[in-house]
């Protein structure tokens, strides 16, 4: 086979390899979500945080505006500390606050933010000072049921 | 210093593994501008002699001096500097399937040379033009009789000029007139070219048509030496039986054995076989 | 009596398990020295890239349609059974993120490395043992060329730049497959199928580490292709059984390399 052809096919090889991992990186993955070259670490304390893992979406109005890059447990305050990365584009009030949300009924757990009124934008290293526990299921059922005990009790001592 | 040899190795020895030696206490002078044969049954170690002489393998003890080198003072780089000096010629002439015969005798002068393609073009054809194979130039190797691939890596094996060329049976295999034509090329390229041949064969006529002198290898010593016209005359027994190609004599025909009878009788290496009882007596 | 023989028979059986093991030891000793004389003599393969480059001619071109037919069929195959699976709990709109998690994470590098070792490896073992067979491989030492630079490291290293390549265009292929199924045939909602592929699956987390694993197993496929070529006694049935070792010891490397590669890469979100 003529050196030429080799080579065109390489080339076409080559493209098409490179097209293919474009592909993944573009349709596949989202990679515009993927920058966190540019983004800006803040730190919010929990009580509880769930099931929230780390990678796990932060989320402003719905909108992905970053991921959670690590989960720590605190051992003086015994709370967990959640560092997560928000992307340099989005800004948000230094008095944000933070809740740990599930998507559905038992989806995946993300954080909210939920924008405040301060004038000072929040900034690398900073820490949210107001922050939402995850509600976990088993402390709602067994809230449900000691309520409806407690209710029953009441019905019984109306009679 | 014309009369310095071009290969000269003293007493030398080798083997593969400690327990089995091939070569023991070889010595010979090769004079520049002579073809030598080295003659020897197979596995006589002659093979291995061409290759301490071209530095592929490491000779136990002796010396080797090689175009005025000590060839057991080298290390790899000085050694692939020697073999550029000196070509090759294989058994099967070893040509690169995957390039063309073209690109095959143009291999080295790519690889070791930056000369321009034009020049290397011109040299190729030189080069197989000499061997009467200019025509086949774009034709693969699969395409080649035996006889023209072996001329064509002779072609590969001289192009960048040798002072000294090894050829390692290089009549094995061929029909009579492709063997003829290939001992007549390595006399004239040798005579023309102002080389140093070498050739290893156990071919009694092909060998001797074209050798100015010729060494006998025996269970790797050298048993017998000289002109081709002294080897014939020669009464040296080894010399007389590879001569004239007699099956009994100093190499015997029977592989060392024990008694033939132990063995017919049960008691041997064939000991499961049953023993054929009209022997017994 | 009885006893004698058992002791002689176990003894035997012992020296011979010990000799297989330093055999094999040795040889694997020989064939890291091997990679690393590879390494440092890559050299000629950069410099002289057309070299290389005809190999990835012959290692990724000639490999391209079985991977990508093999792609598409897995691709396809995984829409199918996906959705099945997915349907009875109600959320078939995840068949995208099934579909694109299995190919980029597993099955692109994984198969695409046992059809590369099949297709490509055998070829690169066949073709150096019977150049060395036929002593081409010895004329090149003796023309002064390293065979080992002219002959070798330019097939290492198209293999493992065709790897990844191929590795991906699988995976592309196999996400394609899942589509025309998915959505062409079985009626998925296209949007959901792309928006929640593209919100699960990472580019670092989950292309990337992919990526990785192929060029990891391109290294590892090549490696024992062109070893076993080198090493393979020079005769038709050295190079037949070198060619069947290589798809062999490259298969279970590339199993056991994925099991290691994945239990590095995917539970260590967990840990940190």
């Amino acid at each position: 086979m003529k050196r030429a052809t080799i080579d065109i096919w390489v080339g076409i090889f080559v493209a098409a390899g490179f097209a293919g991992l474009l592909f993944l990186a573009l349709k596949v993955g989202n990679l515009a979500s993927f920058s966190t070259a540019q983004a800006y670490q803040v730190q919010a304390k929990f009580a509880n945080i769930g099931g929230l893992k780390v990678r796990a979406p932060i989320k402003s109005a719905g909108v992905v505006v970053g991921r959670v890059s690590s989960v720590m447990f605190d051992n003086e305050s015994y709370e967990a500390i959640v560092t997560f990365n928000v992307d340099a584009q989005y800004k948000f009030p230094r008095d944000t606050s933070a809740k740990i949300l599930t998507s559905g009924l038992l989806g995946e757990q993300y954080v909210g933010l939920e924008a405040g009124g301060d004038g000072v934008m929040l900034k690398q290293g900073d820490r949210l000072r107001l922050t939402q526990s995850a509600v976990v299921l088993e402390n709602l059922i067994s809230q449900f049921l000691f309520n409806k005990a407690a209710e029953g009790k009441e019905g019984k001592d109306g009679k | 210093m014309a009369s310095a040899p071009i290969v000269e190795i003293e007493n030398v020895s080798f083997g593969y593994d400690a327990g089995r030696p091939v070569l023991h206490g070889v010595s010979l002078r090769i004079e520049p501008g002579s073809v030598v044969g080295i003659m020897g049954q197979s596995g006589c170690g002659k093979t291995t002699l061409l290759r301490i002489i071209a530095g592929w393998l490491k000779a136990g003890a002796g010396r080797t001096r090689v175009l005025g080198e000590a060839v057991e003072g080298l290390d790899s780089k000085g050694i692939f500097a020697l073999r550029r000096k000196m070509g090759m010629l294989f058994q099967f002439g070893a040509l690169f399937t995957d390039m063309t015969v073209f690109d095959n005798v143009a291999f080295q002068m790519r690889e070791h040379t930056d000369l321009p393609a034009d020049l290397v073009s011109d040299l190729v054809m030189l080069k197989l033009e000499a061997v009467g194979l200019r025509g086949a130039a774009q034709l693969m190797p699969s395409a080649l009789s035996g006889g023209m691939a072996r001329r064509v890596a002779l072609a590969r094996s001289i192009a960048l000029d040798p002072r000294l060329m090894l050829y390692d049976e290089p009549f094995t295999g061929l029909d009579p007139i492709s063997l003829g034509v290939i001992a007549r090329l390595i006399r004239t390229l040798n005579d023309s070219l102002g080389q140093t041949s070498i050739v290893v064969s156990h071919d009694v006529e092909e060998c001797f048509g074209i050798v100015d002198y010729v060494y006998f290898v025996s269970a790797g010593r050298i048993v017998a030496q000289g002109k081709p016209q002294e080897m014939r005359r020669s009464g040296e027994a080894f010399v007389k039986q590879f001569v004239r190609g007699e099956p009994d004599g100093p190499i015997p025909f029977h592989y060392p054995a024990p008694g033939y009878a132990a063995d017919l009788d049960g008691a041997g290496a064939l000991s499961s076989l049953p023993a054929a009882p009209a022997i017994h007596g | 009596m009885a006893e004698r023989t058992l002791l002689a028979g176990l003894r035997q059986w012992l020296e011979s398990l010990g000799h297989m093991a330093s055999s094999k030891i040795w040889r694997l000793g020989f064939a890291a020295r091997f990679f690393v004389y590879i390494l440092l003599h890559s050299g000629t393969a950069f410099r002289r890239f057309g070299l290389t480059i005809r190999e990835i001619y012959f290692a990724g071109v000639l490999s391209l349609i079985i991977i990508l037919v093999s792609g598409l069929f897995v691709g396809m195959v995984l829409g199918l059974q996906g959705y099945d699976t997915l349907q009875r709990y109600g959320s078939s709109e995840a068949l995208g993120i099934l579909v694109a998690l299995s190919l980029v994470r597993e099955l692109g590098p994984v198969v695409a490395g046992l059809l590369f070792a099949s297709r490509a490896g055998s070829a690169i073992t066949a073709e150096i043992g019977l150049m060395k067979a036929t002593e081409q491989i010895a004329a090149m030492e003796m023309m002064a060329v390293d065979p080992i630079a002219r002959v070798v490291a330019p097939r290492f290293w198209a293999g493992v730049i065709s790897m990844p390549l191929l590795a991906a265009l699988f995976s592309a292929m196999g996400i394609f497959g899942g589509y025309l199924v998915g959505v062409q045939l079985i009626g998925v909602d296209e949007g959901a199928f792309w928006s929640q592929m593209q919100s699960s699956v990472d580019v670092r987390e989950d292309i990337m580490n992919g990526v990785i694993k192929s060029v990891v197993f391109g290294v590892a496929v090549t490696w024992i292709a062109v070893f076993e070529g080198y090493d393979a006694p020079p005769t038709a049935e050295g190079v037949s059984g070198a060619t069947t070792r290589t798809v062999v010891t490259s298969s279970l490397a590339i199993l056991a390399l994925d099991f290691v590669l994945t239990a590095l890469m995917f539970t260590g979100g967990n840990a940190r």
